[in-house]
């Protein structure tokens, strides 16, 4: 496995582990406010349309010359990978909420609780909110094991990499039965927003007929450079607004236990930009 | 036909997200780098060029619509129905 192979496999399984953190919160918030047999079967059913479209669509894309491949997956993963590192930059720079798991599960089960449950049998809405869930926060990892196998003409490894990302993600949450709201999610995030860009960004100048100095060691300078980029970004915009605001980032004395837990776990992920 | 614009809706905001118009951008930027090459010019810069500043300029216009940083808790901006 070469060197680019070995990245791409670990973007895919963080992109995955993310997205699947998320899932979980989804159908664990549905599971115990609703019954776990609806919320499982409604993730079942999400997972079996994930898999149809990979298998589907996976050997229509192998098939495409790879010049047109390169142009088209590399354009999508390049938006894609911007979708996360904007939203990235924007969570550290304080402009937009830190994603936090607890906060997520307490909502969706209030949620769950406050919708009246319809009789015996299958639970309509614990189906469909799983379903929706999952469906949703897995489409967009489905599109990238895409793009990252059929560019890479490894299918087998991206499939592989995204389902032990949901195995370890499975296993962790049923050991802790509770949220994974420890894991660095905005991090992750950042990090995944930054391969994908780099990748996205290689790959479409390839397939739009550029040639990469030192071709594909050119990543070695174009991953820590969109790294470097991100963060000055986020540092930059963080120091702007925060003289903007002149002080209004501190937490006030009304704010609630939940909001504050909140706040303090947004603020030890933030704590990696410099003010 | 309300089924197939719904639809194309529904895949341009999966594939633009929250901010179509870098999208847009990216798209012009690939197309710029096959102009280039198209004349005989290797335009590899064209991306790392073009790249980070329109991320910056996605950053800044959402940064002076929602505001200055407000406590971390608080919900700053709508979630798009497949965040990342």
């Amino acid at each position: 496995m070469s060197g680019a192979e070995l990245a791409l496999a670990v973007s895919v399984f963080l992109a995955c582990a993310v997205e699947a953190v998320e899932a979980l919160t989804i159908v664990l918030a549905l599971g115990t406010t609703r019954g776990w047999s609806s919320s499982l079967a409604g993730t079942g059913a999400a997972v079996v349309a994930l898999a149809a479209l990979v298998a589907g669509l996976g050997p229509a894309l192998t098939s495409l010359p790879l010049d047109v491949l390169r142009v088209i997956i590399g354009g999508l993963l390049l938006m894609f990978g911007l979708q996360w590192l904007r939203k990235a930059i924007l969570r550290w720079a304080g402009v937009k909420e830190m994603h936090d798991e607890l906060v997520e599960f307490r909502e969706e089960s209030e949620a769950a609780r406050a919708h009246g449950r319809t009789g015996p049998g299958l639970d309509g809405y614990a189906f469909a909110v799983c379903f929706k869930g999952v469906l949703l926060e897995g489409l967009e990892v489905a599109f990238i094991v895409l793009s990252v196998g059929a560019n890479q003409r490894h299918l087998g490894l991206a499939v592989a990499a995204a389902g032990l990302a949901v195995v370890v993600v499975v296993a962790a949450g049923a050991a802790a039965r509770a949220p994974l709201a420890r894991v660095p999610e905005n991090t992750l995030k950042l990090l995944v927003g930054v391969m994908l860009t780099s990748f996205g960004m290689f790959w479409s100048g390839e397939g739009a007929g550029a040639s990469w100095p030192g071709d594909e060691a050119a990543l070695l300078a174009i991953i820590p450079g969109v790294l470097v980029c991100a963060w000055a970004m986020a540092a930059r915009l963080r120091r702007a607004l925060v003289a903007a605001s002149d002080g209004a980032t501190t937490v006030g004395p009304g704010t609630g236990a939940g909001d504050r837990q909140a706040a303090d776990a947004a603020e030890s992920e933030r704590l990696v930009v410099p003010r | 036909m309300s089924c197939i614009t719904r639809a194309a809706g529904a895949v341009w905001r999966f594939v633009a997200g929250e901010d179509w118009r870098l999208a847009v951008g990216i798209a012009a930027a690939i197309g710029l780098v096959a102009l280039l090459v198209g004349m005989s010019l290797n335009a590899w810069w064209a991306l790392p060029v073009a790249v980070p500043v329109l991320l910056w300029i996605s950053v800044s216009r959402a940064a002076r619509q929602h505001g200055p940083p407000s406590p971390a808790g608080a919900r700053a901006t709508a979630e798009s129905p497949h965040e990342p």
